[in-house]
């Protein structure tokens, strides 16, 4: 079993309220040090058996045609999921 | 004249639709998400709701909804479609319109009665209308903030296809963030509309706070009579 990883970001003309609202929260907690936030979305598409080029082709025509919309975002990559995607949640944990 | 309203999951005013077309004089017909076919229907409505949740985008999974595979060739050969509030978003995710819907600018919903001027009286859906005439008609949503780059603004102005503005009032903002104040446009040939607020809420007396809504749907049908 393999994922590949796919991210989107909206484009940096384009205002982003969901990360206005984050960056409005920080100073709150005492966060003085960020100007500005801007979120984004992490997709992980699993697939049976290994992430081929073939695979990674296929993601990444998903994320061009519906992923993402190309009038307000960017992919900004398309890569099969390294072992330190899955094992960082746990070495911190 | 028989005039479609497209029912996806989550689509909450479709009803309101199939009414406003009935009160205006056509025979409303259900179309489902799943048809792929539209029933030689004479126009087509995608109303207002969320459809399929409107995980991912608003609209972007509705856009592609089997029935959409019948709807987005007979759009662009001239079928006129009516695009309100998430059909809105829809047609924008179908590049049948050009720019995008992202979220309001103040991040709440809103839900409101809204003044609008109506720029272009020329389309299949305002042709009952007089150009500059201000209407007030129903405004509700989370993501009604209407972007796109500048050269494509510039030709939406240029070209005439801002259909609506939101009329606002001096020093203010619009409701939403919308770019130019735009609260809906058309396409070149002007069968394709969208707009944010909702026409088929102010049809009949005693709801809405007008019956401005119903010029929409007394202009279509004269458009398929004409055609």
């Amino acid at each position: 079993m393999g994922n590949v990883v796919v991210d989107v970001m909206l484009k940096s003309e384009i205002l982003d309220p969901q990360g206005q609202a984050v960056a409005f929260a920080l100073p709150r907690l005492g966060f003085h040090q960020f100007t500005d936030v801007r979120q984004g979305k992490r997709f992980v598409l699993t697939v049976e058996g290994e992430v081929t080029d073939e695979v990674l082709a296929a993601a990444r025509e998903a994320a061009e045609t519906m992923l993402s919309n190309p009038v307000i975002e960017d992919v900004v990559s398309v890569r099969a999921e390294s072992p330190l995607d899955s094992s960082s949640a746990e070495s911190q944990a | 004249m028989r005039i479609g309203v497209v029912t996806f999951p989550g689509s909450l005013d479709d009803h309101d639709a199939r009414r406003a077309v009935r009160v205006a004089g056509g025979e409303p017909v259900t179309l489902w998400h799943g048809d792929d076919s539209l029933h030689e229907v004479d126009a087509v409505v995608l109303p207002g709701g969320f459809s399929y949740g409107d995980y991912l985008r608003a609209g972007a999974i509705a856009r592609f909804a089997p029935v959409m595979s019948a709807l987005i060739p007979a759009a662009k050969g001239g079928l006129p479609v009516l695009g309100i509030c998430n059909g809105f978003q829809i047609l924008c995710e179908s590049h049948l319109l050009p720019g995008a819907m992202i979220q309001n600018d103040h991040r709440t919903f809103i839900c409101r009665e809204q003044r609008l001027r109506v720029e272009n009286a020329t389309t299949a859906w305002t042709s009952d209308f007089t150009p500059g005439e201000e209407i007030t008609i129903v405004l509700k949503n989370q993501d009604g903030q209407y972007v796109a780059d500048e050269a494509t603004l510039d030709e939406l102005e240029g070209e005439g296809r801002v259909t609506f503005r939101y009329v606002v009032p001096e020093g203010g903002r619009n409701p939403n963030g919308s770019y130019r104040d735009i609260a809906g446009i058309t396409n070149e040939r002007g069968n394709v509309v969208g707009l944010m607020p909702h026409p088929e809420h102010s049809v009949e007396e005693g709801y809405g706070p007008s019956l401005d809504g119903l010029k929409f749907f007394t202009s279509v049908l004269k458009s398929v009579v004409n055609a």
